[in-house]
């Protein structure tokens, strides 16, 4: 259960940001997923849950955006995308390749934020 | 009405470990001391393995160190420190991964300077240190005869990030019926162009050509210079940066592996 140590840091750096940009609370937080990160999207869910009690993110949503292996073909001189995470070569053309350019993602995308209560109605 | 607002952030959540990681790092290298993180599953035979290493390394004349991590427990540290060399134990108490500074809190009192190699046994897990740099400049999978030869496919993400990998107990290959070619495509299906190195720890096999490996990567890490400006730079997992979209991580170089197989 690593994904409950990832999700505290989700927490902690999203209520960093939501101190500073002097908000009220973060409506929605979106993280970029790599397929090869080893972080299952069930168990971070259910770590977020915990991990935000009390916090500005009390009633934040989750978007979890997974991102695909993308690998470097050096015969096709391409990037290609990988179809899994088990057998890394191109797709087309079958050479063996470990130049990964995606996929190894962990990362805090965006937040949505709402303001505190000086704006005007 | 309050408007929400998107406030892009993108970040790396690991960025602290990221940070200290590349630090600790700076700091090995600098002192001369090459860290070898060892992943397994549990059972594999890291500590005989690191064992029978240390006692090696140790007659070679080499100076030598060892952390090890386990949830509860310091047999593994009693049984490591047999060979001679200094050892801490690292209980995680449940967590299943070791981070940097649980390494760099373990090194107090340790001078480095006085070390050439330092062996990180990790919590035996093949899933969650995967994306947990701890400053290393080698990872090593083990992967043991008596696992299946498929076992690489099951869990891509961390044998993915390896530099090296060395089949355990090969003593009992026979035993298992186990077949070396598939053992070796699968490792290579996920991390093309891996050194793959057969052990025993019990017959001695395979151990003179690791310490072979271990010497020429501590050579390669002293000739690069300035200490940690290359490779050991690099933000080693999650280290990806789309170009039209950067992350707040000046130190990332789009889709290089941060320790080159040889």
């Amino acid at each position: 259960m690593h994904e409950l140590s990832i999700a505290s840091r989700v927490v902690e750096l999203a209520a960093e940001h939501c101190r500073a940009a002097a908000a009220r609370r973060v409506v929605a937080v979106r993280l970029r997923i790599g397929r090869l990160a080893c972080v299952h999207e069930q168990a971070l869910r259910f770590s977020f849950d915990l991990a935000r009690e009390g916090t500005p993110l009390d009633t934040a949503v989750l978007h979890v955006v997974e991102v695909p292996v993308t690998v470097w073909c050096p015969t096709c001189a391409a990037e290609r995308t990988l179809p899994g995470i088990q057998h890394f070569a191109c797709p087309i053309c079958g050479t063996p390749t470990g130049d990964i350019r995606a996929g190894k993602e962990i990362d805090l995308d965006s937040l949505e934020l709402e303001a505190e209560e000086t704006a005007t109605s | 009405m309050i408007e929400p607002r998107i406030l892009e952030v993108r970040t790396k959540i690991l960025k602290k470990n990221d940070a200290l990681a590349r630090e600790m790092r700076r700091d090995f290298q600098a002192a001369g001391v090459l860290v070898v993180n060892m992943v397994s599953s549990p059972g594999t035979g890291k500590t005989a393995f690191l064992k029978e290493t240390l006692t090696r390394l140790l007659d070679r004349g080499e100076t030598v160190a060892a952390i090890v991590g386990d949830l509860e427990t310091d047999n593994d540290a009693r049984r490591l420190a047999e060979s001679g060399a200094p050892v801490r134990q690292i209980m995680t108490h449940g967590l299943c991964h070791l981070e940097a500074d649980m390494v760099q809190r373990h090194l107090e009192g340790w001078s480095l300077s006085d070390l050439r190699y330092l062996f990180i046994e990790n919590v035996g897990n093949l899933v969650c240190p995967t994306s947990w740099d701890l400053g290393e400049s080698v990872r090593l999978a083990l992967l043991s005869v008596t696992e299946g030869e498929d076992k690489p496919l099951k869990y891509p993400g961390l044998f993915n990030t390896c530099d090296v990998a060395a089949l355990t107990k090969l003593d009992l290959a026979a035993a298992c019926d186990f077949d070396r070619a598939t053992a070796r495509a699968t490792i290579e299906a996920v991390r093309p162009g891996i050194r793959i190195i057969e052990t025993s720890a019990k017959t001695g096999a395979g151990l003179d050509e690791w310490l072979d490996f271990l010497r020429a990567r501590r050579t390669t890490l002293m000739h690069r210079s300035p200490p940690g400006q290359r490779d050991g730079d690099i933000g080693r997992h999650g280290g990806i940066v789309r170009k039209e979209r950067p992350i707040d991580d000046d130190a990332v170089t789009p889709g290089r592996h941060p320790h080159p197989v040889e």
